[in-house]
């Protein structure tokens, strides 16, 4: 047992030091890691998208079009809608453009609540131990037996279809991976000789918490808030395909519904309903990607392959 | 297996059961307006809904339908649907084998699969089929579900009119059994779709995990002694390296298996499966409070029970926490 804890203790300095440098190592890995850097320039891409969408859109998502007098419903692509037209002739590339504002919005908030919940949660259990830590980790199984989408469904349709409910739904659940994460390095960095100093110093608990114990851990929650992101804009994609969403956003997810619901799959509007799915799935990515980074942080042995 | 640890997971797990259950009370009772708004007709005199209501327990004050409620679900018990007019558990009787229909179905042919492109992957590391190979399965893993379904359908369903475009039978027929269903050629016709694209998804999981995992066995001084004593190559991949690989991949699968119940919702969604995910959906669309609780509280079962199995292997693998007694 005591060489068990011993064993314990030889891991948790190597973890240290991989923690000291994790706040250099988040900014530098984007440079080094060239996957971090396109999940980055990803991400960014988006954002600018989402932000100009006025400016690069050639039309009002919601207009429907008319040539000479008609309603230009259904068309392939041509000259002015370079994806062609819905249904109700609306223009599918505008579409595809304003579906950036619902997904930053939707991914950063999600990031946000996962990133404030899990930190707070994983923090107060990790320093307090104990009882805390139990209540706290119990609290945190029962959110890991709350099967997701059914949940978010559930919510959505209790609150009512908005942007905000599905954010607040995936929120009150997406932040119980954080929450161990954090809890589990929280309990190493507790251990160290600064911390110790703090306290005999006089420091707070508050104080030390936050101002010797966050530092530390706030890269690793970062991290995980970039992999919620991608995970919560897919969320919000099939909540809104499921017919839950927020039905004044202009989402991918919304567009998919649309097609799906007036038969582009039948009349093979390809380029209808095959983008708003690719920019879904390179949202997605652009996580993996620097999740796929952040195994460098944690883990340097895998560095090896 | 240490039986104290055992005990105090099962204890954990009923006590997860319990409080999942009782959230769910919550969210279902304080939903705004008449809960049965959908079964009322407009119609009905004051006197008609009053008796409805008294039915359905609905005039009890909240803390005794709560221990009504709790009563009845330890008994199996879980209510009428307002829909269907029929109990909650023959309903979802009806729909549960579809749904594990699809999910066996699937796991087997995407964890073989998954294994073996993962023992070849670790195999060639570094050669063009394997780096090919990676970014097709990050794709597998980005790409959504319910899209997926929709190109699939799109092409082999509209465009070619191969398989049928959703539903386990054609309009009109029905099998007479479940062994019917599953002894029919057409019902795997109904099946293929929604299963390709749950694999499509699945694969991805099993095959990174036996990836990495052979990566490391490779290297062990064993494999190299095989190699030269001259045993073959795949006897080498699958007696020595993969074995010794399986054991996590066993436990990501029962994970795995907990969360894809609830994730079902959009894919059986998609493919008008009728299965437990849609019945869900179905249930929740039409306001059907009792139908929408049971199957929420089925799926969540499920999942916290394959949880529990994960824990439990996952013990398996590394003694230090059954034994250590947790934290």
């Amino acid at each position: 047992m005591e060489q068990m804890i011993e064993e314990q203790k030889g891991k948790d300095s190597e973890l240290y030091i991989i923690l000291k440098n994790s706040w250099s190592n988040f900014f530098n890995f984007f440079k080094e890691d060239r996957f971090a850097m396109v999940g980055l320039i990803i991400y960014l891409f988006v954002g600018i998208i989402a932000i100009f969408a006025p400016v690069i859109a050639p039309y009002d998502p919601h207009e429907m079009l008319r040539y000479d007098g008609e309603y230009r419903t259904n068309a392939g692509p041509n000259s002015e809608n370079i994806l062609g037209t819905t249904n109700m002739g609306r223009d599918v590339f505008s579409q595809l453009i304003y579906g950036a504002r619902p997904a930053v919005l939707v991914g950063v908030s999600a990031a946000f609540m996962v990133v404030l919940i899990g930190t707070l949660v994983g923090l107060v259990a990790g320093y307090y131990r104990g009882k805390v830590d139990t209540f706290l980790m119990r609290v945190t199984d029962v959110a890991f037996g709350i099967p997701f989408e059914p949940f978010v469904i559930v919510l959505v349709a209790f609150l009512g279809p908005s942007i905000w409910n599905i954010v607040l739904a995936m929120g009150l659940l997406l932040w119980r991976d954080t929450a161990r994460v954090i809890r589990s390095q929280v309990l190493v960095v507790r251990e160290r000789g600064f911390v110790e100093s703090a306290r005999v110093a006089g420091a707070s608990n508050f104080r030390i918490i936050f101002r010797h114990i966050t530092p530390n851990i706030l890269p690793l929650a970062l991290l995980y808030g970039s992999l919620a992101m991608g995970w919560a804009i897919l969320t919000e994609a099939a909540i809104s395909f499921l017919g839950f969403g927020d039905p004044s956003a202009v989402s991918w997810g919304f567009m998919l519904n649309d097609a799906f619901v007036s038969q582009a799959l039948s009349r093979g509007s390809y380029s209808w309903f095959v983008p708003p799915g690719i920019c879904i799935m390179l949202v997605v990515m652009a996580g993996f990607y620097i999740g796929r980074g952040s195994e460098k942080i944690l883990y340097p042995r895998m560095n090896q392959y | 297996m240490n039986w104290m640890y055992l005990l105090r997971r099962i204890g954990q797990m009923i006590l997860t059961l319990w409080v999942v259950a009782t959230i769910l009370f919550f969210i279902f009772r304080l939903m705004p307006g008449n809960p049965l708004a959908a079964y009322i007709d407009p119609t009905f005199t004051a006197e008609q809904q009053q008796e409805l209501m008294r039915q359905f327990g609905l005039d009890k004050p909240l803390w005794e339908q709560y221990f009504i409620y709790m009563a009845n679900l330890l008994q199996g018990e879980l209510g009428q649907s307002f829909f269907y007019k029929d109990s909650v558990t023959s309903i979802m009787m009806n729909v549960l084998p579809n749904t594990i229909y699809l999910m066996v179905f699937s796991f087997v042919i995407a964890y073989v699969l998954g294994i073996l492109f993962g023992v070849l992957f670790a195999w060639y590391r570094g050669s063009k089929f394997e780096t090919i190979g990676l970014i097709a399965t990050l794709i597998t893993r980005s790409a959504p579900q319910f899209w997926v379904g929709m190109v699939l359908l799109a092409i082999f369903s509209f465009h070619f009119g191969w398989l049928p475009s959703g539903g386990v039978s054609a309009a009109g027929s029905q099998y007479n059994s479940e062994w019917d269903k599953l002894t029919s050629l057409e019902f795997y016709k109904f099946l293929s779709l929604p299963a390709f694209t749950l694999i499509f998804y699945l694969i991805g999981l099993p095959l990174l995990l036996m990836r990495s995992n052979m990566l490391d066995v490779l290297g062990d001084t064993y494999v190299e002694m095989a190699k030269m004593r001259g045993l073959s190559k795949y006897r080498i991949m699958f007696k020595y390296g993969a074995r010794n690989a399986a054991l996590p991949v066993l436990t990501a699968m029962a994970v795995g298996i907990g969360y894809t119940i609830g994730g079902n919702v959009i894919i059986e969604t998609v493919f008008s499966w009728p299965g437990i995910g849609r019945l869900l959906v179905n249930a929740v669309t039409a306001s059907d409070y009792p139908l929408a609780q049971g199957a929420f509280l089925v799926i969540a079962a499920f999942m916290i029970f394959m949880n529990f199995v994960a824990d439990l292997l996952y013990g398996l693998l590394d003694p230090k926490i059954s034994a250590g007694g947790g934290k």
